[in-house]
């Protein structure tokens, strides 16, 4: 029996537990509205994380600390961390555009949800309005992980090790289809190596780098060849060429 | 173990009965004992490897220069704060205090001592406890990744970026080694909290695997040793200490995703490090070294294990895994990020499975008759032992000589110089020699090795 679990077995609610819920009911709020609202998307995944950690401690105050802990561990700590680690990658800057596709969409989907949520709220008020909750004690009389574990592995153990290995499934066909096989044929040998190094029209030698010989010692100046001529092979193809203003290619003064 | 001693184990039931200023000042003692493990930590790091460097370390601040750490902590503090344009600002400021919440709030579950009177009140010297203490300390560390990655992500630049999907990537995966490994510790304790791991290592007698006596002390590093040795290789991953040091890789990267970070920002970063590493040290304590219980020759004494006593024993022990982080850090080379990982999912990884089946088996027949005993553990054992005598080994290929190598070329090779070629020696380094001499009064009979 823990503080929690005779928070949630006292049958009202307990002080410790209003309180909790009252502080932590309106963060997870503002967090689904801040998830929805926020335009980055890195942003709204960190709105997503703070509903989720109050939900976490909601399944604790309800004395469910196993499953409690299992939403911060599973949920906040590996889902939403793959989610930040897409978004990443994808890319820093990628913030949604408020342009709308379909004319008064906002404003449906906003009634639409208010709508959905009030349907939803009434529907549960008036079902659990007059009950009062029975057998907490009854299902966490030899601890609450016990109670799981023995659920999981006597009544439900088919159905539990139906979804893992559905879910191993998943992993071996994502990993199968992100696989590339390189053939043997494929590998490239010293000697065809350089014979395409030196074959007609490619140039041998290690490229200039960007600013040799250059007025500038910027990456974006292409290097000068022995001949006087500019490479254009010594700027990164990501670098915008640009043109020189007149003060940057004059002479900076170094040659009196 | 007298029931008297016993009585000091305190068990869930004692949490969650103390007066609010007892709970506030265990609070800031977990709190106080975070920052000061830093302020020592970095100090003791620094001397300990100085010593295997054969060089003094910092000595000069304070006595043993004890007081190195404060005055860089307090120059830090007056460093420029530097807020880089392309960085997120509100996440880049929320990141190093996520690291260190997650780190400090690990120290809530660690038990320091048994039950002790303070004013009156019997209390456990731990400030709280649950059935799933040990799930929070995992939900401390997968949130901590949380502090990391933001920073890298935060500061808008590639290096952080690099770093912290680095440092994230190496968290997870050494996660789930660690967890695997704790695995096998519920399973021998029956229990997930953290006072109930620690009781349980105690008592010997409740220790017997596979029906076989075996005497105290019983501390799961020993009766656990595959376990102990992934969970404490899985933690040098977790608190990104070297040889696993590779989000900061400063050869590489850097300093990883705390690249843009300066002053106090950077101060958070580094007390979150050091405090996880000492928080690591302690939980690997608790659930592995028997926690706060004096190991043996001071058992002989009977009040070894009541009263305040038992938080030094905690301490030594805290003190000695430090060390041998530290011992790591001085000792091994860092490892590639390929090696790193692949040690983690295919080495650390299968073991840990393969562990745990073998623990359940030992654990399952542990009821039956020492003939069922003997069919259970012998057949499995000679299948495997037959398995590795006739496994197919691999022959070894003999190795090519020079020459045949040279013949095996395919065609359009690099033409080769002869094997048997005599490099004449160059004229021009007679020449320089020739020269030299004249000059170089000593270098006389050292003239024809140039």
């Amino acid at each position: 029996m823990t503080t929690s679990t005779v928070l949630a077995a006292a049958g009202g609610v307990s002080g410790g537990e209003e309180v909790t819920f009252w502080i932590l009911a309106p963060l997870a709020l503002i967090g689904a509205i801040g998830m929805v609202a926020a335009r980055n998307a890195v942003h709204s995944a960190l709105w997503l994380v703070l509903t989720m950690l109050c939900l976490g401690v909601f399944y604790v105050l309800q004395a469910g600390p196993f499953i409690g802990m299992v939403q911060i561990i599973v949920y906040t700590g590996a889902i939403m961390m793959l989610f930040l680690f897409v978004l990443m990658l994808v890319g820093r800057d990628s913030s949604d555009s408020l342009i709308e596709t379909l004319r008064g969409q906002r404003v449906a989907a906003i009634l639409l949800g208010l709508g959905f949520a009030g349907l939803v709220g009434t529907a549960v008020y008036n079902a659990m309005d007059k009950t009062t909750a029975v057998g907490l004690d009854q299902a966490n009389a030899e601890g609450n992980v016990q109670g799981i574990a023995r659920l999981l592995f006597t009544k439900y153990v088919f159905a539990f090790e139906l979804t893992s290995a559905l879910l191993i499934t998943a992993a071996v066909g994502a990993m199968v289809l992100a696989h590339i096989e390189r053939r043997k044929q494929d590998k490239v040998d010293q000697v065809s190596t350089m014979r395409a190094r030196f074959a007609p029209g490619n140039y041998p030698g290690p490229k200039p780098g960007p600013g040799v010989f250059a007025t500038s010692s910027s990456v974006a100046t292409p290097a000068r060849l022995p001949d006087g001529r500019l490479t254009e092979r010594s700027t990164p193809d990501i670098l915008p060429v640009r043109e020189l203003t007149a003060q940057e290619t004059t002479l900076k003064g170094t040659d009196r | 173990m007298t029931p008297s001693l016993l009585a000091q184990d305190p068990t869930l039931a004692d949490f969650g009965r103390d007066p609010w200023w007892l709970v506030l000042g265990k609070i800031v003692f977990a709190f106080a004992f975070g920052l000061l493990a830093t302020l020592l930590g970095v100090w003791f790091e620094r001397r300990v490897v100085g010593y295997m460097q054969v060089r003094p370390g910092p000595n000069q601040v304070g006595p043993f220069g004890l007081l190195q750490t404060l005055a860089d902590g307090l120059k830090m503090a007056f460093k420029e704060d530097i807020l880089p344009k392309a960085a997120d600002k509100v996440v880049y400021f929320f990141a190093p205090t996520i690291s260190v919440i997650c780190a400090v709030t690990a120290l809530s579950v660690v038990p320091f001592g048994p039950m002790v009177s303070i004013a009156g009140h019997h209390t456990p010297l731990q400030v709280t406890d649950v059935p799933v203490a040990v799930l929070l300390l995992l939900a401390c560390s997968s949130m901590g990744v949380y502090g990391i990655v933001l920073g890298g992500w935060a500061s808008g630049s590639t290096y952080p970026l690099l770093g912290g999907l680095r440092s994230s990537a190496q968290m997870i995966s050494y996660e789930v080694a660690m967890g695997l490994s704790i695995v096998a510790v519920f399973m021998t304790a029956g229990t997930m909290s953290t006072s109930g791991i620690v009781a349980a290592q105690g008592d010997a007698t409740r220790l017997t695997i596979g029906g076989y006596e075996i005497p105290a002390p019983g501390w799961y590093a020993i009766l656990l040793l595959p376990s102990f040795i992934i969970f404490f290789i899985a933690t040098v991953g977790e608190t990104n200490r070297a040889p696993f040091d590779l989000p900061e890789a400063e050869s590489e990267l850097v300093a990883g995703f705390m690249t843009e970070y300066s002053s106090l920002k950077f101060a958070l970063f580094m007390l979150s490090e050091y405090v996880a590493m000492v928080t690591m040290s302690a939980v690997t304590t608790t659930l592995f070294l028997g926690g706060w219980r004096a190991p043996w020759p001071i058992t002989l004494w009977e009040g070894a294990n009541s009263g305040w006593w038992p938080m030094l024993w905690f301490f030594g022990k805290v003190i000695a895994l430090v060390f041998v982080f530290v011992w790591l850090r001085g000792t091994l080379p860092r490892l590639r990020y390929d090696q790193f990982m692949r040690f983690g999912w295919k080495v650390l990884l299968p073991i840990n499975l393969v562990w745990i089946l073998v623990l359940s088996g030992l654990r399952s027949i542990e009821g039956w008759d020492w003939k069922g005993k003997a069919i259970a553990v012998g057949i499995p054992a000679g299948i495997a032992l037959i398995a590795t005598l006739f496994w197919p080994s691999r022959k070894p290929q003999p190795t090519p000589t020079t020459q045949e190598q040279v013949d095996n070329r395919p065609y359009g090779s690099f033409p080769l110089p002869p094997m048997d070629l005599q490099v004449p020696p160059s004229p021009r380094i007679t020449r320089v020699v020739a020269e030299r001499e004249p000059a170089n009064i000593v270098a006389g009979s050292d003239s024809r090795e140039v």
